[in-house]
C-alpha cells in the first residue's frame, strides 16, 4: 500500500512545529528521524522497555506505541526539553551527581519516568519510586544507583 | 511498521460508518499499546486504522448515571486509579488496572480497549465480570447492551458485529455491602502477562462469585450461593470442595507461562487467598486503608 503522509501541528520541547509525517509512523520515528531529537532511543519497540519514553500532555507514554498522527495539536515534551542549555534539571542533576548512569542508552527514558513520578507524588518512598520506574529497563542492571539518584531529586526539588 | 490509512473521524456515526465500510480490514485505535505492537510483529495487518481520539462521545471519563458507574470508551487505566468512586465501589478494578503494564502503558491503555481485545488473561476482565460489567455499544443497528459474560467469545472474539464499536462500560453501583479480592501470578512484576489472574467478591448474604482469567479460552464467571465460603464457621475442607467445583469450569492450558497442571493448582492456592482477603474486607474496613 502507499504510505499517506500529512502534516500535524504539535508542541516539542516548547516550540510549536507544523512538520509532516508518515501516517504509520510512530511518535518515535517521528522525533528522531522528522526533528533530529535523537535523545529519544529506540529499543524494544514493544512498550517493554521504556527507552523511548516521552511526555505527551503532560502523561509519560512510550513513544514506540504512539503514533505521530496521535501527537497532532499535542503538546510533546522529550529529554532535550529537560532543564535549560547549561542548567540541568533536579532529576538529570541528582542523576549525574549520583553516579546513576552506566551505559546511559535507558537515561533518557529513565529521566522522563522519574519527572512524571515527582510531579505526581514529589516525596515517594523507595517502593513508590520502583513501581514508577517499572516501565524502564536498565541493561546494566545500575537501578539501586537509579533509585538513589530519584531519592535525591526529590529531596533536591523539596 | 507496515503502512495503512489513518482515519480520524470527528463523530460516533462517522466512526461506525467507517467501521462498517471498511470490516475485516479496519482496526480501532484507542489506546494503541496492543495495537501498534500487533502490526509492527505482523500479527495483523489492517488496510485502514479508525483513531477514536476525536470522537467527543467516546472521551475520557467517569460519570455516576443511574445507580451505575459509566466507563467511556477511552477511560485510561489511569483514570480509573485516580478515581475516588471507583476506589470506593470498585477496589478490586482499581487492584486489576494497577498491574497492567507501566506507568507509561497504563497512561494510553484503554479499559474498552483491554475487553475489544479479548484475551482470555485480560487484567481488567475478572475484576468487570464479578462486579456484573454491561458493555454498551453502537453500530450500523444501532445501540444495544450486553452483560461482559456474554460479550467475551474466544480468545480476539467479541460480540462485536461489523460495524460495531464500544461506546462504554457500566459498573452497576453495589446494593449490598461486598468484600472483593484480585489476585495474580505472573513470572514478574510489572509489564508481564497473567500466568493466571482472577477476582472474588463475597457478600454477608452468603453469595460469593469468582471469575477467572487465563484459565480458559475466555474469562470465565462462577458463582456460589451454598454459603459456605463465606461462612466463618465452615472448615476449610468444606471450602476446598466448593473451590474445586467452580475451578471445574476452568480449563487451562499449557503454555510458555505455566502448565496446565501448575495452573490449575494456582487457581486453587489464589482463590483461597482471594477468599480470605474477601472475607476480610467485607467484615473489616479495608485493611489497606
Amino acid at each position: 500500500m502507499r504510505a499517506e503522509r500529512i502534516p500535524i501541528a504539535l508542541t516539542v520541547n516548547g516550540e510549536q512545529r507544523t512538520v509532516e509525517t508518515y501516517t504509520h509512523h510512530t511518535l518515535l520515528e517521528f522525533l528522531r528521524a522528522e526533528l533530529g531529537l535523537t535523545g529519544t532511543k529506540e529499543c524494544c519497540s514493544e512498550g517493554e522497555c521504556g527507552a523511548c519514553t516521552v511526555l505527551m500532555n503532560g502523561y509519560t507514554v512510550d513513544s514506540c506505541l504512539v503514533l505521530a498522527v496521535e501527537a497532532d495539536g499535542g503538546e510533546i515534551v522529550t529529554i532535550e526539553g529537560m532543564g535549560s542549555p547549561g542548567r540541568l534539571s533536579a532529576v538529570q542533576t541528582a542523576f549525574a551527581e549520583t553516579g546513576a548512569v552506566q551505559c546511559g542508552f535507558c537515561i533518557p527514558g529513565m529521566i522522563m519516568s522519574a519527572e512524571y513520578l515527582l510531579r505526581q507524588n514529589p516525596l515517594p518512598t523507595v517502593e513508590d519510586i520502583k513501581e514508577g520506574l517499572d516501565g524502564n529497563l536498565c541493561r546494566c542492571a545500575g537501578y539501586s544507583l537509579i533509585i538513589e539518584a530519584v531519592r535525591r531529586a526529590a529531596e533536591a526539588r523539596e | 511498521m507496515r503502512s495503512f490509512r489513518y482515519a480520524r473521524p470527528g463523530s460516533l456515526p462517522e466512526a461506525v460508518a467507517l467501521l462498517d465500510q471498511y470490516g475485516s480490514e479496519a482496526k480501532i485505535l484507542a489506546g494503541g499499546t496492543d495495537l501498534l505492537v500487533r502490526i509492527r510483529m505482523g500479527h495483523t495487518l489492517p488496510e485502514m486504522v479508525i483513531d477514536l481520539k476525536r470522537v467527543p462521545a467516546l472521551a475520557a471519563g467517569i460519570a455516576e448515571i443511574d445507580s451505575r458507574l459509566r466507563f467511556s470508551a477511552l477511560t485510561t487505566m489511569t483514570d480509573i486509579l485516580g478515581d475516588i468512586r471507583v476506589k470506593r465501589h470498585f477496589p478490586a478494578l482499581v487492584e486489576a488496572a494497577r498491574v497492567v503494564g507501566s506507568v507509561q502503558i497504563r497512561n494510553r491503555a484503554t479499559l474498552a480497549g483491554n475487553i475489544c481485545n479479548a484475551s482470555p488473561a485480560a487484567d481488567t476482565a475478572p475484576a468487570l465480570l464479578v462486579y456484573g460489567a454491561i458493555v454498551n455499544m453502537t453500530g450500523t443497528a444501532g445501540r444495544r447492551s450486553a452483560p461482559l459474560s456474554e460479550f467475551f467469545i474466544g480468545p480476539g472474539k467479541t460480540a462485536l458485529n461489523r460495524g460495531e464499536i464500544v461506546e462504554s462500560i457500566d459498573l452497576p453501583l453495589p446494593r449490598q455491602r461486598s468484600g472483593a479480592a484480585f489476585g495474580r501470578v505472573t513470572r514478574r512484576w510489572g509489564v508481564d502477562l497473567a500466568t493466571i489472574n482472577l477476582c472474588c467478591t463475597v457478600e454477608a448474604s452468603g453469595k460469593a462469585r469468582f471469575a477467572y482469567g487465563a484459565a480458559a479460552p475466555r474469562p470465565v464467571l462462577v458463582e456460589d450461593l451454598s454459603g459456605v465460603l463465606v461462612d466463618r464457621g465452615a472448615d476449610s475442607d468444606e471450602k476446598d470442595a466448593v473451590l474445586r467445583r467452580l475451578i471445574s469450569h476452568t480449563s487451562p492450558r499449557t503454555d510458555v507461562r505455566g502448565s496446565r497442571e501448575y495452573r490449575q493448582a494456582m487457581l486453587l492456592v489464589m482463590s483461597r487467598r482471594a477468599l480470605r482477603s474477601a472475607i476480610s474486607r467485607l467484615y473489616h474496613t479495608d485493611e489497606r486503608a
